[in-house]
This record gives structure tokens, sequence and C-alpha cells, in this order.
């Protein structure tokens, strides 16, 4: 049983059935990172999936833009609270990066360049539900917003979305990953508000 | 992380003390049985419930870092906000709200820490800073302690009083738009050369935290990544809120 808080009224009731609980709509973009944004040229950027046999599949930045690119309209979810609807990202599905990887393991752990890393299920990175993006808004991603390259997962957490992607390595466990390590929850779905562990 | 019960367990808090900070922002200070204390950095989500059952949660930086069930937050008026303007101007002593937490285990500071720390706020981005400069204190820490705090004006400053007696920690101040009468520093926003005069002091590479708005952050980070700090310590902490 809640406690009221008195005098409180709220604002009006935001009754979208696409505001998952305990959310709330904003029209910015908030940016929330641990550390200093890392600042990776196209030049140098490359991305890489291992799996368990010690396989590297590497793309760089020509063959990455070289794939089929997606238009892709979510709307993402932050722990902090705030949802944006209906925002619009350029990129490749997963499905076309995993096309040709072989792995018997379940579980995946992002890396980003500046150390950064996230635990994902293999099975929420395919069909269809996730993207390394590249563009928002149809212009090159911004380094704050985890340009050049972010991980795009708009069904979980914004934080599982990592910034400056940099690879993904097939894992056997569930390992925790950065904020999952740091008191924030393993799976991390905003439909069952899986917020802290 | 200190813990008493599972984070997820809401607790009902009573506003035991209200402070007003400057024009836009407030102290409470929240009395929560079963709270059990929190870290320095640390924040709280609070939720506040309508007669009608309607919810509105947002989570705050902490002040204080006690043992106890008292926490101070710290709130700055957000325009149009749904939450930061009724705790702002309308909630009183005695009323009450739940509090859950204590929440996150990175941007903290913990006593036993032993490194030089550099702390660098922009406006209500002092209220996790602060905290760790109430338990250095607290704690007879002597960790080098130094704290560069960035605001527009003497009156927008949260805690200048207790910063101007603290004891353990060196206080920078940096005015963006209007500095006090015969500052030496002309009013303007921080730059390289404000940071590279405290290298000057010789101390070993400082841990570093910093807190504020986005752009302030961004800002910081780059410049102390420019100047030779060491990526890997530099812990940010961004706020936008409503």
């Amino acid at each position: 049983m809640a406690v009221f808080t008195r005098g409180f009224g709220g604002r009006a009731r935001e009754q979208d059935d696409r505001l998952p609980p305990g959310q709330f709509l904003t029209e910015d973009f908030p940016v929330l990172s641990a550390g200093p944004t890392p600042r990776i040229d196209t030049d140098e950027w490359e991305f890489q999936i291992r799996t368990e046999t010690g396989e590297i599949h590497r793309w760089d930045w020509t063959a990455m833009q070289a794939l089929q690119q997606d238009d892709i309209t979510r709307d993402i979810h932050c722990v902090t609270r705030w949802t944006k609807l209906g925002t619009s990202w350029q990129g490749v599905s997963l499905d076309t990066l995993f096309a040709e990887v072989e792995s018997g393991y379940d579980f995946v752990m992002a890396h980003s360049y500046g150390g950064y890393t996230t635990n994902v299920p293999l099975d929420d990175l395919l069909d269809g539900k996730a993207w390394i993006a590249t563009g928002f808004d149809g212009e090159p991603l911004a380094a704050e917003h985890g340009g050049p390259a972010r991980l795009l997962i708009p069904h979980l957490y914004f934080w599982k979305s990592a910034k400056w992607i940099r690879g993904l390595v097939m894992q056997q466990d569930d390992e925790p990953g950065f904020w999952e390590q740091n008191g924030y929850h393993a799976y991390g779905d905003p439909w069952l508000e899986q917020r802290y562990s | 992380m200190r813990r008493t019960g599972h984070v997820d367990v809401w607790k009902a808090a009573t506003v035991v003390a209200a402070t007003q900070l400057t024009p836009s922002g407030r102290s409470l200070t929240l009395d929560a049985p079963g709270w059990g204390g929190n870290l320095a950095g640390q924040h709280a989500d609070v939720r506040l419930t309508a007669p009608d059952g309607y919810q509105a949660v947002r989570s705050y930086s902490i002040a204080s870092a006690d043992a106890g069930d008292r926490m101070e937050i710290a709130v700055d008026r957000v325009p149009d906000g749904e939450v930061s303007p009724f705790l702002v101007d309308a909630i009183e002593v005695g009323d009450q709200v739940e509090v859950r937490g204590p929440l996150g285990g990175w941007f903290v500071w913990r006593p036993e820490d032993t490194e030089p720390v550099l702390l660098i706020g922009g406006g209500s981005g002092i209220v996790p800073l602060m905290a760790m400069v109430r338990a250095h204190e607290a704690a007879g820490s002597t960790a080098p302690f130094r704290l560069v705090y960035s605001v527009r004006s003497p009156q927008d400053a949260f805690f200048a009083d207790e910063l101007a007696t603290a004891t353990g920690v060196e206080v920078t101040w940096i005015y963006t738009r209007r500095a006090p009468d015969g500052w030496a520093r002309p009013a303007g926003r921080l730059v390289a050369a404000d940071l590279q005069a405290l290298e000057a002091a010789g101390d070993e590479a400082p841990s570093v935290f910093v807190c504020g708005p986005t752009g302030f952050v961004e800002s910081v980070a780059d410049t102390l990544v420019a100047i030779g700090h060491d990526p890997a310590r530099i812990k940010t902490e961004r706020f936008g809120g409503a």
C-alpha cells in the first residue's frame, strides 16, 4: 500500500499505451554514460564478432556500410525513466552480421571502445530485434549518442544498446556487464520494470 | 553496496527538514525507517502518490552519506517539470513520500579509498560530490581532495556556506556569468587552463568525478582527456530530470 503524498496532484495522466510502467515521455534525447565520450575515427573503427572457437569475424567501416542498411523506427526506454517515442535510426541488422557466424553459445557480451560492456542473450539480438546503428534521424550518429556506431536493442532498457560498439563475444554463461555489476538488472525488460538487480 | 533489504522495496519517508539553497534549489532531509545508509555518490528513487493512485517517480542524487535512516536530497526546479516544482515549492516538513535504494555502485567514493580525488561539479551536479566531501570529512580521510564547482553566479551555488568552512577539501570556484566583485578570474565557462592550474600542485594523477548537465560533463570530460587524464579514471554522471 503506497503512502500518499499530501498535496501532490501530478500533471495530466499520460495514458499512452506505448509507455512502459514507471516511464515518462520526453522529446529530448538525454545523454547518459559512465565516463568521457570516446572519439573513434571511422578510418580506425572495426566491429568484431568472436566465437568460442576463437574465430573472429571482422567488419571495417567500409564493409559495414556496404551491407544492407535498414531504416528502423522504434520507441526507446531509458532506465532513468525517460521514454522517447518513434526514434528513427539507420543501421545493419544483427541477423545480417550473424548470418555467417556459427556458435553453440546462447549469450553475448557486447564490448565498447572505452571499456564499457553489457550482456545480452543471443535470442534478443536476432529475428529483427537488434542492429548496429550508424545513423540517427538521417544524420551520422553523434559521438555523445554512441557514434560512429552503437548497438541498438530497443526492446530492452537503453543501457543494453551499448554506445561506441567494438565487438560481440559469444559466451556460454550470462555473465554480468558493466551496469549489471553495478546494481542494474541482468536482462532489463522495460515492460516488466526490470531496473535493478 | 551497503544494503538493508532489497533495493526494490519502497520505504515510507518523512520530510524532517527543508532548506532553500538557491532561488530554484531546495534541500530536503528525509527520514526513512529501514533505509540503512548509503555510500557517497549514490542516488534514490523518490515516489509521489496522488489521491487517485497516480504515481510519479524520479531519481535524485543524495547529498549525504550517513549510516542511518536519514538522507538529504537536493532538488533543482526543472521548468515545466512534474515532480521537481512540487518538491521545491510545495512539499513541507511532516509530509511523506516513498524512497527506494540506495542505487548505483559506480559513481561512488568510499572512505577506504586513499588516492587523490578531483571533484568537478556544474550547478546542481554538486549534490553527489557534496556527499563525497562530507564522507571524506566525516571519516577524517587523508586522501587529497579538490573540488572545482562551476556555477552561473554566487547566488546559484548550493552549499556555499558549508563549502566555505569544510575541512580537508580545497575548493575552486568557477563563475560562468557573474563573479563576485573583485574576483580575479573573469566570469566564463570552465576551460583547460583552469584545470591545468590545479595540476601545478604536483599531486599524483587523481581519480576524477564529474557531475552536471550533459553539455558541462561532455565539455569537462573532453578537456580532461585532452590535457592528459586517463579516461579510465574519469567517472561521469549527467542529469536530465523533470
